[in-house]
């Protein structure tokens, strides 16, 4: 029982307990949750409200066609019975297609162990404990590609062109960018290079029979489609444009002003014309372009175009990174007496790159999306391959073309997206800042 | 006491002199380049001569020979010159460039502030925008809009009669509405219209010469919209309403007259606002993220009311991060109305270096003149950009 007494003054003097005051609002649970994050204000409840409706409005229908109406089992009569689903037998059916192209059959395990190389050589750079990851990383961007050539085109005779190209590109890779004895081998490659080109010019080799009667057999570049195309084309792309890339981006801030000016020009180009046009360039312009009687793949000058068009993004990424790096990194390195390629490749570069990878990754998931634009000059890749079967008259189900869509959808998501997320992880992992 | 020949290097030898070796790698490049430019020009008029291509432009006097399926502002018809072809072709390019970009920069920023609300559901659902439509092939989102979305729909004959007047219409020949043709008088909605932008003008610059003398502001943004909106919408009114709507008449077979939207430009439009607002919406968040945190604590401590806190210290701040992003975001748009080419939408590209190419085989000037038209919209936009960009960039003292 609480006594209250009045003094004269007109203050107050309680004894005993005070009543309760009613709890406080809650602060914890749905209730609160709610209150707080959806319907604080007017405003908010009416945007929770209308974006509720929305939400209720698109996502059963949507759900309902992609899993619970869809058809699972079955064949194309039974997406013909129910077509208010999505028909998923159209893409088990055709599964092997989207995913070997029109690829020989007999000769598909080749393409499995090299997904499987990818997928494991792509989990043991990605995971960081990892023994030896430089030394995977280098594999995979130096060896790997020249193996899965190989092992996809097959190998039975070898145009000489064909080892002495990359040869002397690779020569010229080490002799520029290594130093002590890597540059000796890169000058070595580049000889060995000139060398064979030599000898196809004066026509005394054609071509070279490596593996004698245990040839694999030639699956040539028109059979090449489906889901191994896109990574075939986006890979290489990125495998190419990552060097090209860092030439380009170490020549547009060279002191040099021919060098400097080279570069940026062939930057500003190709960063101005649409991929479609590189494309085109690529299959119209290209044989115009080669002495009259050398003919190049269709697939690879695709490639060559992408190539190029993506070392032009990626020199303005490590341009983004060469530019981070601190002033005093070069002006150390120099008073140590390091030379120019020293400089940058013990340096400079490491740091740079690091701190781009998040770029470099944002490059690659563009790159991978335009591989789709290949349909356009007939190559067929995922997306292609998808669009050309959902015209089989066997398959002319309403419903087919929007499973094809959403398989090709989905497929090229969950690449895009994982990347994505493992570019951001790498973003936080360098953002040493302070954070709110 | 040292003489002065002791204290100076000894001249480095030839190699060892950075400037000399400068100079050697310049003239090989230099030369390399050269070479390669010449082998290229040489075989492609050894190969073109051997194909039987003249080179020059004489080809785009003569006659096309193909019907386009929409050509504004251009008059076109089958018999009109390869030139003529370019133009429309370009033309639609930047129509659908200019209002793609338009609409991508709305939608995009709505987004990006969604995508920063304090609604969870609305935070979400912008993120979940975001992740779908980034990581989703820009070629694929146009198919699907175009042969998913548009051409299934129901066709004229299917949803109107006969003699039918039609005023709006969404079938599968695209976007019909009735056509407006302005009666005499209606001139003056348009003076009225101009004059209320130039009105406006000097509205905005008086008010900021007040503001800068006795401190005291003019809500010149809803002033000008009141004049340049309701304004002509008055003078239209008074003017007793100088327009026609005169609607698209159903024949036998399809619509005829009004003002039809092909349901190509709708398809590709989509597709490209739609993939572009998501990049745009990631730039503007990242951009209103960038601002400090202090700057918002030190506007709040002064008093300033949010939405004033958001327009005068937040969004001037971010503008400077999201400015030059935003630029490569729309490049990247115009560039990409080139995909146009695979539904056929009759951009530059599908008309001039798709049908054009095709026919007269005069593959080096025609992809020339694209090349060059791309690289000059690069240039223009970015010159804007830039402009714009100077404009709003932190002056440091």
């Amino acid at each position: 029982m609480t006594t209250i007494t009045k003094l004269p003054n007109g203050g107050k003097v309680y004894a005993g307990d005070l009543p309760d005051k009613p709890a406080p609002i809650r602060t914890d649970g749905l209730v609160a949750w709610m209150r707080d994050n959806l319907f604080n204000g007017v405003f908010n409840s009416i945007l929770s409200l209308s974006a509720l409706a929305l939400v209720l409005y698109v996502l059963p229908p949507v759900l309902g066609w992609l899993i619970f109406n869809a058809n699972w089992v079955g064949g194309a009569d039974a997406c013909r019975v129910n077509p208010d689903g999505a028909c998923w037998p159209f893409v088990s059916a055709r599964w092997e297609q989207f995913l070997y192209g029109f690829y020989e059959k007999s000769e598909r395990w080749r393409i499995d162990i090299l997904l499987w190389m990818l997928a494991i050589g792509i989990v043991l750079m990605v995971w960081e404990k990892t023994p030896g990851r430089h030394l995977i990383a280098m594999f995979m961007l130096f060896v790997y590609p020249v193996l899965a050539f190989f092992m996809m085109y097959g190998i039975v005779a070898v145009n000489v062109y064909w080892i002495a190209v990359p040869l002397l590109l690779l020569g010229v890779l080490f002799a520029t960018l290594a130093g002590g004895f890597f540059r000796v081998i890169g000058f070595l490659l580049m000889l060995g290079g000139v060398a064979m080109l030599w000898q196809v010019g004066s026509g005394a080799v054609q071509a070279i029979h490596p593996l004698g009667d245990r040839a694999l057999p030639i699956v040539d570049t028109p059979q090449w489609g489906g889901f191994t195309l896109t990574l075939v084309i986006a890979l290489s792309g990125i495998v190419a444009s990552l060097p090209l890339g860092v030439l380009l981006a170490l020549g547009r801030r060279s002191k040099m002003p021919i060098i400097s000016l080279l570069s940026t020009v062939f930057i500003e180009f190709w960063r101005g014309i649409p991929l479609v046009a590189v494309l085109f360039m690529a299959t119209i312009m290209f044989p115009l372009f080669l002495p009259a009687g050398v003919t190049f793949d269709q697939l690879l000058r695709a490639v060559i175009g992408v190539a190029l068009f993506a070392s032009a993004y990626m020199a303005e990424v490590v341009r983004g990174g060469l530019q981070a790096i601190n002033k005093g990194q070069y002006e150390g390195a120099m008073a140590l007496g390091l030379p120019y390629s020293k400089m940058m490749r013990l340096v400079v570069l490491p740091q740079a790159l690091k701190v781009v990878i998040p770029g470099i990754v944002n490059t690659f998931i563009g790159l991978f999306k335009d591989t789709t634009l290949v349909l356009i000059i007939a190559l067929f890749d995922l997306l292609g391959i998808v669009q050309a079967s959902i015209a089989d008259p066997n398959w002319s189900i309403q419903s087919v073309p929007y499973t094809g869509y959403a398989f090709v959808g989905i497929s090229f998501w969950i690449c895009c997206y994982s990347m994505a997320r493992y570019s951001r992880y790498i973003e936080g992992k360098l953002h040493t800042g302070h954070k709110r | 006491m040292a003489n002065k020949s002791e204290l100076t290097a000894p001249a480095p030898s030839f190699w060892r002199d950075p400037d000399k070796r400068a100079i050697v790698y310049q003239v090989v490049v230099v030369a390399v380049i050269g070479w390669l430019l010449y082998a290229i020009v040489r075989n492609t008029a050894t190969n073109m001569e051997s194909q039987g291509l003249a080179s020059g432009f004489g080809f785009l006097t003569s006659s096309a020979g193909f019907g386009i399926i929409s050509t504004p502002l251009v008059s076109y018809s089958e018999s009109s010159s390869y030139f003529t072809v370019f133009l429309v072709g370009l033309v639609n390019t930047i129509i659908v460039a200019a209002v793609g970009c338009l609409l991508a920069l709305i939608l995009g920023f709505l987004i990006g502030i969604a995508r920063l609300s304090s609604n969870w559901l609305v935070q979400k659902m912008a993120t979940f925008y975001i992740e779908l439509f980034r990581n989703v092939p820009l070629l694929l989102q146009i198919l699907f809009w175009y042969s998913a979305v548009l051409k299934p729909l129901p066709g004229p004959r299917e949803l109107h009669e006969a003699g039918d007047a039609v005023f709006f219409s969404i079938n599968n020949r695209g976007v019909i509405f009735a056509e407006p043709v302005g009666q005499p008088g209606f001139e003056f909605v348009w003076y009225v219209f101009f004059g209320a932008i130039v009105l406006t003008w000097l509205l905005s610059k008086w008010a900021t010469a007040r503001q800068m003398k006795t401190g005291n502001q003019f809500p010149v943004f809803s002033a000008g919209v009141l004049l340049i909106f309701v304004a002509p919408l008055v003078a239209y009114m008074y003017l007793g309403q100088p327009m026609e709507f005169v609607p698209a008449e159903m024949s036998r077979f399809a619509l005829r007259g009004g003002v039809t939207i092909i349901p190509e430009f709708v398809a590709l439009l989509l597709a490209l606002v739609i993939y572009t607002a998501a990049f745009i919406a990631e730039i503007v968040r990242a951009g209103i993220q960038a601002v400090s945190h202090g700057q918002i604590e030190a506007a709040s401590a002064l008093g300033v009311k949010p939405s004033h806190r958001m327009r005068l210290v937040v969004v001037p701040q971010a503008m400077r991060v999201i400015v030059p992003p935003l630029t490569s975001q729309f490049l990247n748009l115009t560039k990409n109305s080139s995909l146009a080419t695979a539904i056929a939408y009759p951009d530059l590209f599908s008309v001039f270096a798709g049908t054009t190419l095709n026919q007269t085989g005069q593959a080096v000037e025609i992809m020339a003149m694209t090349l060059a038209v791309y690289l000059t919209l690069s240039l223009l936009t970015s010159g804007f950009m830039n402009w714009y960009n100077s404009r709003i960039a932190l002056v440091e003292r």
